[in-house]
């Protein structure tokens, strides 16, 4: 080969050079995003329960928002009946944020997280008295 | 194995692994035991109409009143900028209201007034026959309403209505909005809009914020029911519907009084 040392000591830089970022951070946990519930409306509650369990909502939040959005928006049910049994208000202004008023420790921790830009407060305006952006 | 059938077989695992991907992420789309049901303060009705009493809109700030009362609730932007102008409501004068109506002896009170103008929500409508992604669609109670998460922007909407009844979004309104109404969602860079009939307002069982603000000049209620305040008053008086040559088949009806207006 000809100029071997050269295109391996290359090659060994280059490999380092791109598996830096991985290098540096082996053994190190990723710093999880704090979601927080302290809200004055969610301290009040008896029950600290969302409108379904907290596994499904964490999972399938933006599925029920996006039929959430269908139902109101365009077969007028404004209605939403958890499963077990009661009654909530389908609305993200007025009924998600009502208690989840702290959007910026609660959507927006694990979105930014997850790099996830849901466009909904690009029209929503988010919890009352939050129009900041 | 030959190459041919290596080439095949490779296809093949690749087609079936492609489709359990698309299979698996469309099943993966519904919530189940999701049961949504209407508001029980709703209000109802087969076909929903408005008529407009042209002589109770006498002076400006009656014009003025109704539109702010709208365009506030709806947090509909004031640009300040024709070419960029959003409006749900507003005043017109006759001549781009009934154009067709137009002759050359018309008398200079009534080519000098003003009659407020809104979507029509028309039985045909045309806007919802061009939207390309169902944003705009006819509800069963008549009310043209629109989605704005479904909105592309491609504005066919507005080359197809008639009545100019649609603006557009040039950029964000936000910073145009004097004090936001923060029950109701804003628009955003990109998409259409025009008056909803209030249809959230319905839903809670209020009138449009249009016929709250009227003083009684604005009827809303049911075309369809004979002793509702709308077919009353469209009994007892002359009304006329803005361009019917069309067939679009407007649901806002304009009472022409005659007298006092000197027609």
């Amino acid at each position: 080969m000809y100029n071997g040392k050269k295109i391996i000591l290359g090659l060994v830089i280059f490999v380092l050079f791109f598996t830096s970022p991985f290098l540096i951070n082996i053994g190190k946990a990723n710093e999880k995003p704090e979601v927080s519930l302290d809200t004055p409306v969610i301290s009040q509650l008896d029950e600290k329960q969302c409108i379904e369990s907290a596994e499904y909502m964490r999972a399938n939040h933006m599925k029920l928002l996006n039929e959430w959005r269908d139902q109101a928006v365009r077969e007028g049910q404004t209605v939403y009946i958890s499963n077990s049994g009661k009654k909530y208000e389908i609305s993200l202004e007025n009924g998600c944020l009502e208690c989840h008023s702290n959007q910026e420790q609660f959507c927006d921790s694990c979105h930014t997280y997850s790099e996830v830009e849901p466009y909904c407060w690009d029209c929503h305006n988010g919890a009352k008295g939050g129009l900041d952006k | 194995m030959n190459r041919r059938d290596f080439l095949k077989a490779g296809a093949l695992a690749a087609a079936g692994i492609g489709g359990a991907i698309v299979i698996e992420g469309l099943d993966g789309f519904n919530v189940q035991a999701a049961e949504t049901k209407e508001s029980s303060k709703a209000l109802h009705a087969k076909h929903w109409g408005m008529v407009i009493d042209v002589d109770k809109f006498k002076t400006p700030e009656d014009f003025q009143r109704v539109m702010e009362a709208c365009h506030r609730y709806h947090n509909v932007p004031d640009i300040g900028n024709p070419d960029d102008e959003i409006k749900w409501i507003w005043p017109e004068d006759f001549e781009h209201t009934f154009a067709e109506l137009k002759n050359p002896y018309l008398s200079d009170k009534i080519k000098e007034m003003n009659f407020p103008v809104l979507c029509n929500h028309c039985e045909e409508p045309a806007c919802v026959r061009v939207c390309p992604t169902q944003a705009t669609f006819k509800r069963p109670d008549g009310i043209v309403a629109m989605d704005f998460h479904r909105c592309v922007g491609c504005r066919f909407c507005m080359a197809a209505c008639p009545f100019g009844a649609r603006s557009f979004n040039f950029g964000d309104p936000r910073p145009y909005i004097k004090e936001i109404n923060p029950e109701v969602p804003t628009r955003t860079k990109g998409v259409v809009e025009k008056c909803t009939f209030c249809v959230e307002r319905l839903e809670k069982g209020l009138p449009p914020a249009c016929v709250e603000a009227s003083n009684g000049a604005i009827l809303f209620g049911d075309l369809n029911d004979p002793d509702s305040d709308v077919r009353k008053i469209l009994t007892g008086n002359f009304a006329v519907r803005r361009k019917v040559e069309l067939g679009t088949g407007p649901s806002v009806y304009y009472v022409i009084r005659g007298g006092e207006a000197g027609a």
